[in-house]
């Protein structure tokens, strides 16, 4: 369904150097990449901020033009033939919005029906379906830019799939949203994906995403794939530890703990790092609580940005 | 070619829908803009208080041009000139919507930023070739009466072109807005006076490089049966669709160009 070849892309930027002389820099955003996406799954490319995520969906869907490299998606080279490829296509920008700002979401949905052309009893039927498992119903008659954000992103989604695309690209989709509304988002994407066999690639920083969503995931870091894993890969490799955070009801010296590492001490707190697996939270929480009273504690999940941290100082 | 059209035609009216919730702001913008251009016309009024002609032209025929260069260039503001909100969209990055749906972005774009105050620029100028058509001493014929509508439609799309390719370059370098408002705004002047009064070389500048003189001129000169002073026959008015073509082809080319260097914004 998609498919990247060696595909780079350039930006010149100018900085100023004195007072006339400017300097000219070429930045590689996406440098050599090279992936193909199965007809039907789920993938995740996930990576620091400016590792090239935006650029390689934007290149995927024809808003940039590659500087290198062959890119097919749904068959089509995507900058050549924007206009065709986008009836074929869902895009989701989490940061923009694609709706009429000043126009109820029921006007946008009616627009979007005569900009890609949809025949009226299939966008009838498709607005219905959405409306109802993305519950958009109380706020279809509100103007955008009086949603709230996680509205505002239930009502994207149903715009980007109106038109029944077969694929469809999703940047940073729960980005900023309350965990109800990530949740909505997850079920709604893992529903489409059954029912309809939807392709779907998606960016984020969220590993719940990742694991909700994604069979397939992509490390991506300065315009390149470091990895091409599943999550259950990525977590027997990279995310086997798991941190916890303890409040003592008292300041004390710093806890022993076997099999656990301690990382850091601040008044009452205390940080242990362990392993998921062995010896596991129930026997390093127990060892906790048995050498002193606690007020409180909480287990930290590694990060994305941790995870391919890690993976980068390892190559 | 029919499905861009309706679908500029529904995101027009969505544009002017969404404006609607700020009705009183559009009737005060829309009286100014009329006022503007009215101002234009004051200039005009005042010059042949002083003049009994300007260059061999006399005030009804100066009105004639001023009629046939201000209505296109109007027109053309109108459904055109919005394109230059593209230096906007392209700082914020919001260009990028336009690209990802199955309609010219071009198209987007001007429909887009459509605002329905900008008849304001259209309708004064519109009254006044109205009067001057009315009172010029024209010995019309079908081909004169052809003439008219002929050269309005040109005139809009040379004047959508150069609206175009000014836009274009802010893909290139951001702020532009001020170079391109002289070569727009500064043309819709241009056109607004018999091309007599400008050097010689000017005038083959308006003909040959940037072909205005085929938005308003030659036509008018066409009309009153003058023979044009920058040279060339009376027939060269009629070449006037065919300049506009090779303009609006141009316009094409550079921008397809310009889309293609789109970077877009980090996100």
């Amino acid at each position: 369904m998609v498919v990247l070849d060696q595909v780079a892309k350039e930006f010149v930027v100018r900085h100023r150097a004195g007072r006339l002389r400017r300097t000219r820099q070429v930045v590689r955003a996406v440098d050599g990449l090279s992936l193909t996406v199965e007809p039907g799954s789920t993938v995740g490319l996930i990576g620091p901020n400016g590792a090239g995520k935006s650029t390689t969906v934007k290149l995927c869907t024809g808003i940039l033009v590659p500087s290198a490299g062959q890119l097919r998606v749904a068959g089509m080279d995507p900058s050549r033939s924007r206009l065709a490829l986008a009836r074929r296509i869902g895009v989701v920008f989490g940061q923009r919005t694609q709706l009429w700002w000043d126009l109820p979401l029921a006007e946008s949905f009616g627009l979007l029906r005569h900009v890609y052309r949809v025949d009226a009893g299939r966008h009838r039927a498709n607005a219905e379906r959405f409306t109802e498992v993305l519950d958009l119903g109380p706020f279809l008659a509100t103007p955008v830019r009086q949603l709230s954000l996680g509205q505002r992103m239930r009502g994207e989604l149903a715009a980007a799939l109106l038109h029944d695309p077969e694929l469809v690209f999703l940047d940073e989709p729960t980005v900023g949203l309350d965990l109800l509304s990530k949740d909505a988002v997850r079920a709604f994407l893992a529903d489409l994906r059954r029912e309809r066999g939807v392709t779907v690639v998606l960016t984020t920083h969220d590993l719940v995403d990742v694991e909700r969503l994604c069979d397939r995931l992509l490390i991506v870091d300065r315009g390149r794939v470091l990895e091409d894993t599943t999550v259950e890969g990525l977590k027997q490799r990279h995310g086997g530890e798991r941190t916890l955070m303890v409040d003592l009801e008292e300041e004390r010296t710093a806890l022993a703990v076997p099999g656990a590492e301690l990382v850091r001490v601040e008044g009452r707190r205390q940080w242990l790092r362990f392993d998921r697996d062995a010896p596991g939270a129930a026997a390093v929480i127990a060892a906790v609580v048995a050498q002193a009273p606690v007020r409180d504690l909480a287990i930290e999940e590694p990060t994305i940005e941790e995870v391919v941290r890690r993976i980068y100082r390892e190559r | 070619m029919g499905d861009q059209l309706a679908a500029y035609g529904r995101l027009v009216a969505a544009r002017i829908r969404s404006d609607w919730q700020y009705r009183a702001s559009f009737a005060l913008l829309l009286a100014a803009q009329a006022l503007v251009s009215l101002l234009d016309l004051v200039v005009v009024v005042v010059l042949f208080h002083r003049v009994e002609a300007l260059a061999g032209w006399s005030a009804t025929e100066v009105a004639l041009l001023f009629g046939l260069g201000g209505t296109a260039f109007g027109l053309a503001d109108l459904t055109a000139g919005t394109v230059e909100h593209a230096a906007a969209h392209i700082r914020a990055g919001s260009f990028d919507q336009f690209l990802l749906r199955p309609v010219g972005p071009l198209i987007q774009l001007s429909a887009s930023e459509f605002a329905l105050r900008r008849l304001g620029r259209v309708l004064p100028p519109a009254a006044v070739l109205v009067v001057a058509l009315s009172r010029a001493e024209v010995d019309w014929t079908p081909a004169r009466a052809t003439l008219v509508p002929v050269a309005l439609a040109s005139g809009t799309v040379a004047f959508s072109a150069i609206w175009v390719v000014t836009a274009s370059a802010a893909f290139w370098t951001v702020q532009t807005q001020e170079v391109a408002n002289s070569f727009t705004y500064g043309g819709s002047q241009l056109v607004r006076y018999p091309l007599d009064v400008l050097g010689s070389w000017l005038r083959r500048l308006a003909t040959f490089v940037v072909p205005l003189a085929f938005v308003a001129y030659l036509p008018a000169a066409a009309l009153l049966g003058r023979r044009p002073v920058s040279g060339g026959p009376a027939w060269l008015a009629w070449l006037a669709p065919a300049v506009s073509a090779g303009l609006a082809l141009v316009a094409r080319a550079v921008w397809r160009s310009a889309v293609a260097h789109y970077r877009s914004t980090g996100s």
